[in-house]
């Protein structure tokens, strides 16, 4: 397996509480994997050591190693903002930036002075919205507050901006669970299309859709990898109980 | 079944009393308001005219003679405005580094303890503070100490509710920011001010309003003066004092002046206000909720 991520015996803890126990896997590239669970598993705190995100939360700690393309991102000399930078994440909620659809997108663009103005940024800003589906929706209005969209639209929007700075993992955390069943069917017609070129890591409590989008499988339990594998294998074939009961809705 | 009957009852009772309570401590405030508004403009409008908004005091002006007050409201817009943006250029960063930065530790409540503080102190504190300030520095009064007397004094009102706006913000719009690998600086200037700012311009509102109309700070440190101030080492007259002295004279004329000068200040004020109101509505539109 080519692994774009790799995870060696990471430990999170907020404050006194083990959120994650030496978690060990690889996660391959240009796939989509699922990670599942009940809640409060850790599945979310998982996905947001991949973006350094954990380490926001008040008294969170996180040991061990992310390696993404073979670096350490939790190495002392790594700029935060280049990890961030290289991983895209989708929210439960969207939040678009308090300014236009066109300054959402173009907000990355401008921070990491990849275009500042001008042609090629009408382009970029173009193009991108295009990736995510929304361009024929918005063309007309690019200069109108972001917050106008409906909620399935600015979902697709963070999506146009978080390709933007061009990662190369995307991190979807229950990206769906806030929208309406037609626009959650956007967005994960837009994930599938995206894994030829992205490496996609989502976090969903709905089993469904995990069958639909999933390549590869995580399932964890209190804290635990349980078991991981081909989306196949885990989804029809669980080698553990546990991973079993969960399936058969038994958590 | 019957005690259900009563307790509703006396619950619909409590409801209709706690109402008409609300009802008339809002009638009471509404009631000064306008009381005070029909004074100042049944006593003022009278004596206001043109040459009062024109002209600068001439000689004998306080004994009834002719001129106007064009010298305190200058001098009060240059004041009140000189010292807001003063103290924007300190409230700004230190509500950003409350927010940012410390957020919710024992550094941070003393912070805003000091804040508090500061804000209860009366003004002819902040006066006598300043003017101590000056003499040790030989400044004399003016312009430029009035102006950092008023940026002191309104500073911990704006901190303070530029603080109070940032801490509505809502942490997912801040990690959407970061999300995208800006640094939390870029994140404060570009996504914390920009919807925070219409709640800015109210508080940037306040304090200007507590700046402008406020009389003993500037007593000493901005003087008093007839002309209309050319340079900031200058002492300039503002409308508060104009409104002081003219009600210190024995001289019915010059008093109704005085009611004259405090509905000038009170228009100023509204007209900020109203001002203000549009822009932050139009600054509104962005923002999300």
């Amino acid at each position: 397996m080519d692994a774009h991520i790799q995870v060696r015996n990471l430990n999170a803890f907020y404050r006194k509480e083990q959120a994650l126990k030496a978690v060990t896997l690889e996660i391959p590239r240009q796939q989509i994997t699922v990670i599942m669970g009940p809640s409060g598993c850790g599945k979310t705190t998982l996905l947001k050591s991949f973006n350094r995100f954990v380490e926001l939360t008040d008294g969170a700690r996180v040991y061990g190693q992310v390696l993404i393309d073979g670096e350490d991102i939790y190495a002392p000399d790594v700029d935060v903002t280049e990890i961030r930078k290289k991983t895209g994440l989708l929210a439960q909620r969207p939040y678009p930036l308090p300014m236009s659809i066109y300054d959402n997108v173009a907000y990355g663009l401008r921070i990491h002075r990849m275009s500042r103005k001008g042609r090629t940024l009408d382009e970029k800003v173009r193009h991108y919205l295009e990736i995510a589906g929304l361009w024929e929706e918005v063309k007309d209005r690019l200069h109108s507050p972001a917050i106008g969209l409906s909620i399935g639209q600015q979902q697709r929007l963070c999506l146009a901006r978080g390709l933007a700075v061009e990662p190369e993992v995307l991190l979807g955390d229950e990206p769906t669970s806030a929208l309406d069943p037609i626009s959650a069917q956007h967005i994960e017609a837009r994930l599938l299309e995206l894994k030829q070129t992205y490496s996609v890591v989502l976090v969903t409590h709905i089993l469904r859709q995990a069958r639909r989008l999933a390549d590869y499988v995580i399932f964890m339990y209190l804290g635990e990898v349980v078991e991981h594998g081909p989306a196949r294998q885990v989804l029809e074939n669980p080698r553990q109980a546990r991973t079993r009961a969960y399936l058969e809705g038994q958590f | 079944m019957k005690g259900t009957k009563k307790r509703l009852h006396r619950r619909h009772l409590e409801e209709s009393l706690f109402q008409t309570l609300m009802i008339l401590s809002f009638l009471l405030v509404a009631g000064s308001l306008g009381f005070i508004l029909i004074t100042v403009i049944v006593k003022g409008l009278p004596a206001l005219n043109v040459a009062m908004l024109t002209q600068i005091p001439k000689g004998g002006f306080y004994l009834g003679k002719e001129g106007g007050i064009l010298n305190a409201i200058i001098g009060s817009l240059y004041l009140a405005g000189g010292g807001t943006f003063g103290a924007l250029l300190l409230s700004l960063p230190i509500a950003l580094y409350l927010n940012t930065y410390v957020r919710r530790s024992a550094w941070a409540d003393f912070l805003r303890l000091t804040l508090d503080v500061l804000w209860g102190i009366p003004s002819i504190v902040y006066g006598a503070f300043g003017f101590i300030i000056m003499l040790a520095l030989g400044l004399r009064a003016s312009l430029l100490g009035g102006i950092l007397v008023l940026a002191l004094l309104e500073l911990p009102i704006m901190t303070r509710a530029i603080d109070e706006v940032l801490r509505m913000m809502p942490m997912e719009l801040e990690q959407a920011s970061l999300a995208l690998g800006s640094t939390r600086l870029e994140t404060a200037v570009h996504v914390v001010v920009r919807q925070m700012l219409p709640g800015m311009v109210t508080a940037i509102l306040l304090a200007f309003g507590r700046g402008i109309g406020d009389a003993a700070s500037v007593l000493f440190t901005a003087g008093y003066t007839d002309r209309i101030p050319t340079s900031l080492l200058r002492p300039v007259a503002s409308l508060p004092l104009a409104v002081f002295f003219q009600l210190g004279t024995p001289f019915p004329e010059v008093q109704q002046r005085a009611y004259a000068s405090a509905l000038v200040l009170t228009f100023i004020v509204l007209v900020i206000s109203l001002g203000s109101r549009w822009l932050a509505g139009r600054l509104g539109r962005f923002i999300i909720k």
